[in-house]
């Protein structure tokens, strides 16, 4: 059997800087299995500018960024293989993978990075009823067509979820000559990033409706309208709201979920709040030498802290195949999200194995404005930062150091809140 | 000039043509749609039922018990998923008792066997998920689900290899007595026969009362379902039923053979022969009415819902044989629930009305067995990698959630009366029916069938007709 210190599952943005870090890391023995066939993930499809801001400190599109990230895998002779479907992967970590070229084969690692990414949440997964016709699309899928393929989904176009990618496929849709007559958010807020409001929507003059959703989706060929109804506070239609969007065309961003298909195979243990595995500060999951980071990890707002958190993995997958990182001790602390937080990335830490300073992500459960993050070891806060806003849209971060922690003896657990609200 | 036509290529349709083509006859089969298995059929719960609902000495009662026991042979010559996995009618206290006993009689009538009155204990022991103050239930280990789609699809595709013929896009839009027999007008031509068989589903009665003045009355009678994902799906090991009301079984649960968990139907009688659009009524009542029977259905996991129409006959029972009037005539109507289960059977009858009225004759060369679109993952792995060294578009996934080959879909396409469409090729196989909905591989199906059809990517439909997925290029109107 082929066997790799370490075998990178997906080689989207996450993976390819995973790779990079752990080849700088001193590990040469690493393999990127892609499924599509070209590496760069969903970024290939992302032709609007943005990406990189943190990361390069420029501007770049989607192809761009990711096209940095390849070179640097070229560059550094990082093994990767294309078109090959992971099929399974064993506690022993063993993977089962398939292609034309070599068919089913097993490989075995030492070490794994789960970099699957995430998949768009369906029509079906929210129950939208009416027909089932030709035009509804979830707006990567629309994206893919009009960017990778030339080929317009329709022409007068509707879209519900103010997800990212609802908001750039709203201007992107415009652009190639199509009309977007409306963008529908279930929530009284946008999902999507204030910077894409402004620059798809409010720039375009496509309306924002808050608190709205699809409650019928007319034509049986292919789509002819739909209707939008206003709802309540708890997410139900309301009665007389109703108003007829006549369109070709309904795109759906209402939520992405990160792909664990593999992970729960695996017997990761995973995170109810993030559908993603549930992690220490070294990004390993519960078994040992099974690292995971990017959109399979938690669905992340910016690329650019992809390649950050995927860096990390990287790095310390290299370290456990060189017998560096430490085994974990009792020690650990748990992170407890509480009031307005919704999740935090990692769940817990070992003070033992982290790095001088650990980012703590997390997102937030509703907006608020002019409050504050704080984070408390024991009763005493050890984080209070300011923020204008914070929005579930938007992903927010701590910093904690080894110090702090090493200085609370006995810590059993950081509580991470927003306060001031 | 036929000897026979066939109105409808839905799963009754292809049963009798199938069993026609034993014999030797001109035979053609007339389709509105671009495929078969595109109406009822196509949307319903995917049950074998065991036979024990209709009333004893119906054709509802025989065909259904006949079906039953033809399903797994017929399952074995024609190579589509069948599991005898067994069926529960819950009760939930005393006062159902009576009702429940009733269909034990009717069973025990009808000639259903093995059935089992069990103590709400036992019942509790084989699934774990049903309610919890399940009293006692109704056990049918006779009972069974399949997959539709491939029922119908191995139909059609066995009677074509047999020497029927299939026309597509072919609506029938007036049939007129000739000497004879009929002539048969459509939107793709005229057509001569001496028979027709009605199977057109919830059409059956428009079709009936052109030739005859006995009329019949078709209710579509809509039913919404959800599908919950593969993680749901050994929620329960067999299907679930409620007691019976006037409306039907009521809604079940149950596993499908691929996997899933199915929740449903609905029963609202609708106008539009073409109306199976859910509503969000329809798709509420599926959620509590489920809960009466099976406990903590794990709904959030719900990837996909739809609705299809039962074809209602006011008189409530399978129409089957020729009006007193309408010679030559020979009506498959009112075919509603259990119709799917039944289908092997009224195959068989309306097939012998034919041998008998024409005098056909068998043919020596019939072809009884037919095999599927390959699954690599009945395979072991040697033979897997063979098959990929051999046809390597077997080692291409394109369908990520349900695992589907580029070498499954060509398939597909090549194989007779092969798909046209996505959702030709999402019925074959699965390619698109997983978790994601298709959101990842419809452009990469949508590829190949371009290439494998020999047309633009932008004349690719989802079902045939004006179901166009893309209007058209980028900047195209600008």
């Amino acid at each position: 059997m082929e066997s790799y210190d370490i075998v990178i599952i997906g080689g989207g943005p996450a993976g390819l800087a995973a790779a990079v870090s752990a080849k700088r890391g001193g590990i040469s023995s690493i393999l990127i299995l892609e499924r599509d066939r070209e590496l760069g993930g969903i970024l290939n499809q992302c032709i609007h500018n943005g990406f990189g801001l943190h990361t390069f400190k420029e501007e770049l599109t989607g192809p761009e960024y990711a096209q940095r990230f390849i070179d640097q895998v070229e560059e550094l002779g990082i093994g990767y293989r294309l078109n090959t479907m992971v099929m399974e992967i064993s506690r022993e970590k063993v993977i089962t993978a398939v292609n034309r070229e070599e068919g089913l084969f097993e490989i075995r690692a030492k070490a794994v990075i789960l970099a699957m990414g995430c998949r768009e949440r369906s029509r079906g997964a929210l129950n939208i009823p009416g027909y089932r016709p030709a035009g509804i699309y979830s707006a990567g899928t629309a994206q893919r067509l009009v960017n990778m393929e030339g080929l317009m989904p329709g022409r007068e176009v509707v879209i519900l979820g103010s997800g990212d990618i609802g908001l750039i496929m709203a201007r992107r849709m415009t652009l190639e000559g199509a009309k977007v007559k409306v963008v529908a958010e279930l929530m009284p807020y946008s999902g999507g990033l204030k910077r894409n409001i402004v620059q798809c929507l409010d720039d375009y003059g496509i309306p924002l409706k808050l608190s709205h959703t699809v409650v019928d989706i007319k034509g049986k060929e292919r789509v002819e309208g739909v209707t939008l109804a206003e709802v309540d506070q708890s997410g139900k239609p309301i009665p007389g709201t109703e108003e007829e969007y006549p369109c070709d065309t309904l795109l759906l961003s209402v939520g992405l979920i990160p792909e664990n298909e593999l992970s729960n195979g695996m017997g990761v243990e995973m995170n109810s709040a993030t559908s993603g595995p549930v992690v220490n500060e070294s990004l390993e999951t519960n078994i040992e030498g099974v690292f995971a980071c990017g959109n399979v990890l938690h669905v992340h707002d910016l690329v650019d802290f992809v390649s950050e958190e995927a860096a990390a993995a990287g790095k310390n997958a290299a370290s456990y195949v060189k017998g560096e990182l430490r085994a974990e001790s009792a020690r650990t602390i748990r992170l407890v999200p509480a009031e307005g937080v919704r999740y935090t990335v990692p769940s817990m830490i070992d003070p033992d194995r982290m790095d001088e300073t650990l980012t703590v992500r997390f997102r937030v459960s509703a907006v608020h404005k002019n409050c504050f993050v704080s984070a408390y070891m024991d009763d005493e806060r050890v984080v209070r930062r300011k923020r204008q806003i914070v929005a579930p849209g938007e992903m927010e971060e701590i910093r904690l150091t080894k110090e702090q922690l090493l200085k609370h003896s006995g810590l059993k657990a950081i509580t991470v809140k927003i306060e001031g609200v | 000039m036929y000897d026979v036509i066939i109105i409808g290529a839905g799963v009754c349709g292809a049963a009798v043509a199938r069993e026609l083509s034993r014999y030797r006859v001109n035979a053609c089969v007339l389709e509105k749609e671009e495929d078969v298995c595109c109406g009822t059929s196509k949307a319903n719960s995917g049950i074998v039922h065991a036979g024990y609902d209709a009333e004893p000495g119906t054709l509802k009662a025989r065909l259904n018990v006949r079906g039953n026991k033809l399903m797994e042979r017929l399952s074995e010559e024609l190579d589509f998923p069948f599991k005898r996995t067994g069926s529960l009618v819950i009760c939930r206290d005393e006062e159902g008792m009576p009702a429940l006993r009733r269909l034990y009689d009717k069973g025990i009538e009808n000639g259903v066997p093995d059935l089992k009155i069990l103590g709400g204990e036992e019942v509790l022991e084989m699934e774990p998920n049903a309610a919890e103050n399940v009293y006692a239930a109704l056990y049918a280990p006779t009972a069974g689900i399949v997959c539709p789609f491939s029922l119908n699809i191995a139909l059609a595709e066995n009677a074509y290899m047999n020497g029927i013929d299939f026309k597509f896009d072919t609506e029938v839009q007036e049939i007129v007595k000739i000497e004879n027999g009929y002539e048969i007008r459509t939107g793709n031509g005229t057509f001569q026969t001496g028979y027709v068989v009605n199977a057109a589903g919830v059409y059956a009665d428009k079709f009936h009362n052109m030739v005859s003045g006995k009329k019949i009355h078709i209710t579509p009678r809509r039913g919404d379902y959800c599908l919950l994902d593969k993680n749901a799906g050994s929620h329960v090991g067999r299907t679930i039923f409620t007691l019976p009301t006037k409306y039907g079984k009521g809604v079940l649960v149950t596993p499908t053979v691929h996997g899933n968990l199915l929740v449903g139907p609905t029963a609202i009688d609708v106008e539009d022969k073409e109306g199976t659009n859910t509503t969000a009524a329809g798709l509420d009542e599926v959620i509590s009415k489920a809960g009466q029977s099976v406990r903590d259905l794990p709904m959030r996991q719900v990837i996909t819902s739809f609705a299809g129409l039962r074809a209602h006959e006011d008189g409530d029972e399978f129409i089957i044989g020729e009006p007193e009037d309408a010679q030559g005539f020979i009506d498959c109507a009112g075919i509603e629930s259990p119709g799917l289960t039944s289908a092997p059977a009224i195959g068989k009858m309306a097939a012998g009305i034919l041998r008998e009225k024409l005098h056909l004759e068998e043919k020596d060369d019939f072809i009884a067995e037919r095999k599927g679109i390959l699954d690599p993952d009945t395979l072991t792995k040697e033979e897997r990698a063979e098959l990929i060294r051999r046809e390597p578009a077997y080692g291409n996934i394109i369908c990520r959630c349900e695992m589907v080959t580029e070498g499954e879909i060509i398939d597909a396409i090549r194989r007779p009366l092969g798909a046209k469409s996505l959702d030709g090729v999402k019925r074959r196989t699965r390619a698109g029916m997983g978790r994601c909905q298709s959101g990842f591989c419809s452009p990469r199906t949508m590829e190949i069938l371009a290439r494998e059809l020999g047309i633009s990517m932008a004349d690719i439909t989802k079902s045939g007709g004006a179901s166009k997925l893309v209007v058209g290029i980028n900047k195209d109107t600008l």
